[in-house]
Order: C-alpha cells, then sequence, then structure tokens
C-alpha cells in the first residue's frame, strides 16, 4: 500500500519545539528541561561512585 | 498463604482488572483502542512508561541478581536517561506530527513498504519471544514455592491480561497500570522497611566488605558484563532501542493530551529510573546481608526442590552439604561480627585483616553453596529451569513478612507481570493490526469498526501465543538477563533503521533494508560463537552502528535505483 503524498515530506531532526515552552515551572525551553536532567544523572552516577568508595 | 493473603491477593489482582474492563468497555474508537484516551496526561504516561518495561522480573529477580552478584547491574540503566532525551527530542516529535499508530508505519513513510515489514516483523519476533518470558518468570518461580501447579499459573495469568487488553485496548492498559504501580510500589516499600528493621546496624558496610555494594566499575574489560562502559554505551543504545522503536513503549508515549504530555512522561522516567532501580538493587543487598547473619539461612532457596531431595534415595549427600553449609555460615557470622568490631575499634590494620578473613570465610560458604546448587541440578534437572538467585526476595516474603503482607506481595508480583503483559499484547495486536494485516487488506484500512475487530482478535492471538510459549519454555540466564540478552541480540538492528531513517537523509529503502538483514546476522553470528569475549550489552552499540554502516556502504555501492533512493 503506497503512503499518502503528504507523508512523504522530509523530516528533518531538528526538534522545532526545542525552543518553546514546556509550560513547567522554573522551565523556559524544552532545552532546559533536558539540561537539567542531564544534570541530574550525572549527579546521581557521581553519588553512586562515592557511595561505592564510602562503602565497598 | 492464609485466607488473608488470599484475599488481598485476589481481591487487589481481579478488583484492578475488573475496573479496567468496565471503564473501557464501551471502546469502540480505533484511536482511543489503539493510543488511549485522548485526556490522559503526563503522569499517567510516565507511570504506563515505567509499568511497562518493569515486568515482575524486575521485581522478583533483580533483588535475587543484587543478592548474588552485588549492585553492579543498576549500571545497566545509566544510558537510559540519555537515550530518553534523544527519544524525546527527535523520536517523539515526528511520531506525533506523522499521527501514526505504531513506529513501523513511519519507516514505511520514510523508506519503504518491505523495510516497514521488516521493522514491524523484528519487533513482533523479539517482543514475541519476551512475552513469553515475561509471563513464565513469576509462573515459574510462585508455582515452586507456593506448590501451584504451574501450567494453572501461567494460564490464569495470561487470561486475566488478555480479557481487559482485549476488551478496552490502550485506555485500559493506561488505567490499570496506575493502580497495579500502586499496588507494587506500596508492596516494595513495606518490604524494604521490614527488611531495614532486621538488618544490624552496619549493614552497608557488612555488604560493602563482602563486594556487593560495587555501584560503579571503571574497568574497560569488554568481557566484564557491567560497568559504567558497557553501561553508558551499551544501556544508551538498548534503551534507545526499547523506548525509541519499541511499540510497546511508543505506543504508552504517543497517546495522550499532547505531545508536551509524552515528553514530560518520558522525563519523569528519565529521572526516576535509575533511583527506582537503585532501590531494589539496594534492597537485594540488605537481603544479602540478612541472610548472612540469619541463623536459619538455607544452603539453596529453591526449597521445596531441596527438600524433595532430604526425602529422596540421596538423603544422606544432601544432609552432608547441608551440615556442610552450616558450619561455613556459622564461621562466616563469627568472621562478621569481627568485621564489625575491627571497624568499631578504628584500628586500619585489624579491619583490613578481619575483612581478608571474611572473605576467606564468604569463599568457603559460597563453594559448598555452589556444590550444593550443582548437586540439586543433577538429582533434579528440572531445577535447571530456574536460578536460585531468582528464589531470594520471595523466600523472604514468604518466611519473614507478616500475613496480609505476603498476600500484597505476592500481588506485586501477578500485578507487575499483568502491566507489562498488557502493554506487549496491546502493541503485539497493535504492530499485527497496523502493519501487517493492512498491508493485505489494503481497502479495510477506513472500516474503523472492523479495525478494532480485527485488533482486539490479534491482540487476544498474541496472548494466546505468550501463554504457549512460556507454557514450553526453559531458561538457562538469570531471569532479567535472559531478556536483555534477547533485546540485545534483536533491537540494534531496528534502532540502526531507525538511527538511518532519521540521520541520514540520503540512505533509502533497499540499503537499509539489506543493511538490517545482515546487522541480524551478524549478530547472531557474534552471539553464537563470540559471547564469552563480548559481554552482551556491547552487541547494541555494534548492532546499531554496523547497520549505519552497512546502509551508508549499500546505498554508495548500489545503482541509484536498486538502492532505494531517498524519499
Amino acid at each position: 500500500m503506497e503512503p499518502p503524498e503528504k507523508s512523504r515530506e522530509p523530516l528533518t531532526i531538528r526538534d522545532p519545539e526545542a525552543g518553546e515552552s514546556p509550560d513547567v515551572p522554573g522551565f523556559r525551553t524544552w532545552r532546559g528541561v533536558y539540561l537539567f536532567v542531564f544534570v541530574v544523572f550525572v549527579l546521581v552516577v557521581v553519588g553512586l561512585t562515592v557511595f561505592r568508595e564510602v562503602f565497598a | 498463604m492464609s485466607g488473608l493473603d488470599w484475599i488481598v491477593l485476589l481481591g487487589t489482582m481481579l478488583g484492578i482488572a475488573a475496573y479496567g474492563t468496565w471503564r473501557t468497555r464501551h471502546t469502540r474508537n480505533l484511536n482511543t483502542y489503539l493510543k488511549g484516551n485522548h485526556a490522559t496526561g503526563w503522569f499517567t504516561i510516565g507511570l504506563s512508561v515505567a509499568a511497562t518495561q518493569a515486568s515482575t522480573i524486575t521485581y522478583l529477580s533483580l533483588p535475587g541478581q543484587a543478592y548474588e552478584n552485588g549492585i553492579a547491574f543498576i549500571q545497566n540503566y545509566f544510558g537510559l536517561p540519555l537515550a530518553l532525551i534523544l527519544v524525546c527530542a527527535v523520536f517523539l516529535p515526528i511520531y506525533r506530527k506523522l499521527g501514526v499508530y505504531t513506529a513501523y508505519e513511519y519507516l514505511g513513510q520514510r523508506f519503504d513498504q518491505k523495510t516497514r515489514l521488516l521493522g514491524a516483523a523484528l519487533f513482533l519476533l523479539q517482543r514475541g519471544i519476551q512475552s513469553g518470558i515475561t509471563i513464565y518468570a513469576p509462573a515459574i518461580i510462585l508455582s515452586t514455592v507456593l506448590g501451584w501447579r504451574l501450567d494453572l499459573t501461567i494460564v490464569c495469568t495470561g487470561v486475566l491480561a488478555i480479557v481487559y487488553t482485549v476488551t478496552g485496548g490502550s485506555a485500559a492498559v493506561n488505567l490499570t497500570q496506575r493502580w497495579q504501580m500502586a499496588v507494587i510500589w506500596g508492596g516494595m516499600i513495606s518490604a524494604f522497611v521490614i527488611l531495614v528493621r532486621r538488618v544490624p546496624d552496619d549493614a552497608f558496610a557488612i555488604a560493602g566488605a563482602m563486594g556487593k555494594l560495587n555501584a560503579v566499575d571503571f574497568s574497560l574489560d569488554p568481557r566484564q558484563r557491567y560497568t559504567l562502559w558497557s553501561g553508558l554505551l551499551g544501556g544508551f543504545f538498548l534503551s534507545l532501542s526499547y523506548f525509541g522503536t519499541d511499540q510497546s513503549q511508543v505506543q504508552r508515549y504517543i497517546g495522550g493530551a499532547g505531545l508536551r504530555e509524552g515528553r514530560l512522561g518520558l522525563m519523569f522516567n528519565a529521572l526516576l529510573k535509575i533511583p527506582m532501580q537503585f532501590f531494589i538493587v539496594i534492597l537485594g543487598a540488605l537481603l544479602f546481608v540478612f541472610y548472612q547473619v540469619h541463623a536459619g539461612t538455607p544452603v539453596v532457596f529453591n526449597q521445596p526442590a531441596w527438600q524433595a531431595q532430604l526425602r529422596g534415595p540421596e538423603a544422606a549427600r544432601f544432609q552432608q552439604l547441608e551440615s556442610r553449609h552450616a558450619a561455613a555460615h556459622a564461621e562466616k557470622e563469627a568472621r562478621i561480627r569481627a568485621f564489625v568490631a575491627a571497624r568499631g575499634s578504628g584500628d586500619a590494620a585489624a579491619e583490613a585483616s578481619a575483612r581478608a578473613e571474611l572473605a576467606a570465610a564468604q569463599r568457603a560458604s559460597l563453594a559448598v553453596r555452589n556444590e550444593a546448587r550443582a548437586a540439586l541440578q543433577e538429582a533434579a534437572p528440572e531445577t535447571r529451569k530456574t536460578r536460585d538467585s531468582d528464589y531470594v526476595f520471595i523466600s523472604f516474603i514468604l518466611s519473614q513478612l507478616p500475613h496480609g503482607l505476603i498476600g500484597l506481595l505476592v500481588a506485586v508480583m501477578f500485578a507487575s507481570a499483568l502491566s507489562s503483559k498488557a502493554g506487549e499484547l496491546n502493541a503485539l495486536g497493535t504492530t499485527s493490526t497496523i502493519d501487517l494485516w493492512r498491508a493485505v487488506r489494503p481497502l479495510a484500512a477506513h472500516d474503523e469498526a472492523r479495525n478494532v475487530r480485527v485488533a482486539k482478535w490479534l491482540t487476544a492471538a498474541w496472548g494466546c501465543y505468550a501463554i504457549g510459549f512460556a507454557l514450553f519454555a526453559s531458561f538457562a540466564e538469570n531471569l532479567i538477563e535472559a531478556l536483555n540478552i534477547v533485546a540485545s541480540v534483536f533491537y540494534p538492528p531496528l534502532a540502526g533503521v531507525f538511527l538511518v531513517a532519521f540521520f541520514f537523509k540520503k540512505v533509502g529503502g533497499t540499503a537499509v533494508f539489506w543493511a538490517a538483514i545482515a546487522t541480524q546476522l551478524l549478530l547472531l553470528g557474534l552471539f553464537h560463537f563470540a559471547k564469552e569475549s563480548v559481554a552482551y550489552l556491547y552487541l547494541n552499540p555494534i548492532g546499531c552502528v554496523a547497520c549505519v554502516a552497512f546502509a551508508l556502504v549499500l546505498q554508495a555501492v548500489l545503482p541509484g535505483k536498486s538502492a532505494g533512493g531517498p524519499r
């Protein structure tokens, strides 16, 4: 089955809404949300490394 | 289990299933049936994503994995938050923009029909196998320790999931998963609190001294299963494949009120997944400590099988093993007390010496346990189907928790089985309907009622297949590892196809189609011939990179038309 013609429009990997407001208190853009999640992830890994150093 | 336990178990399980079935019994709209209610908020989506990923194996097998090998397994999840950010930024907006029901519809639009069918087939193949494992896993353990019939346990769990998933589709899955998650975490936290009260104050120090708290391993050895690098690299590609291309997950977040809801649901998981898993592996490490200082620690945790041997013709041999284990365990307990005393004295040299003696006592005790397990497997070959570590947590539940809470914890196991099973069946039914059935019945695409009917039948058919698979299954690996190994062998070509679709716009359908086939053969070969030298998590980056590279090479060497041409 051939897909409808409109669906063949090129799809870019850029997120057009990355700069838009996520409507989350404290965040103005989605990029800010992603950065926050990334920073928390780094802190969790650092925390686990410290945990290992203290107890293992 | 007492009458109270049965009331709690049946009340929660049947109550949630009946509630989901009743609330969604009038679902006739194809969009609602396949994508869920339009008004679904981010919290429900987030819970649904988490519930679909975490099956019984997570709650039953992961504490046992931590008991046996320590908490290093947590590193398996290190790539997950990064993968979810990429899914949020790239995959989700495209799926929403196209309004697709399945991720593989996008492949049909980006490449061609054969690539879409290949994507759907790879998903159905691996998810079909996994759906058998997720129903088998709780059944084999629970039927053994509770003395239930394995086949009946499998059939009852499977049928319950089929009933409400077929009735209400995605809407019922989302609705029931919320309540199932409440039961699961209520039960897990209760068990954790009781466990914490039963271990000594120095529990973390003891677990650390006995090598159970190595949360992060910086080793570069590719044969090492869980390291920071295998977790970041392998975990990233495994999570990217799972959350970005596996319909059982895609279906959870492409519905809902809007793009924002899906994104926040995924970010909720990106933030909470590692802490959640840490909670479960720490529970396993504390279980380990509990059983080091507990007088009645069994030599093997599959006690029904062990007790049968104690009553059998080789009783003397098994009694001797039990006595040797009791002696080794007593010696280890003494060494633990000595270690705690040395640690309290502040004398570093005495502490190091006590730690070394404890390690030696642990090795001696483990040697007896391994001997006992081997003897049990030799005498009762059916015990090879599971690992003893999978019985650790359920043994604790049944022997240490009060009645009522036992029922709740058994309900946790079944709730998690049902929630992940329902998500899987929903996705298998949807993919079969949208990507396969519609391919052979293109004219029926506009008949909404017929589509819903077919989706229901196909969902039920996949449920029956999963039950059948579980009835004849046999696994040698720890159950959670079995799931990840299957995923690591079959996901990477699929993830590779999507990466090419998103990031290499000049590559066409034919090139990526054959690249995916070649990658799948490469991974099967690697897994078969080199599994000792390459940890399975590394199959994910290897497969993804190979698929992309093969596609680029094929696009370059194939004549323009044969390569499928970019769209």
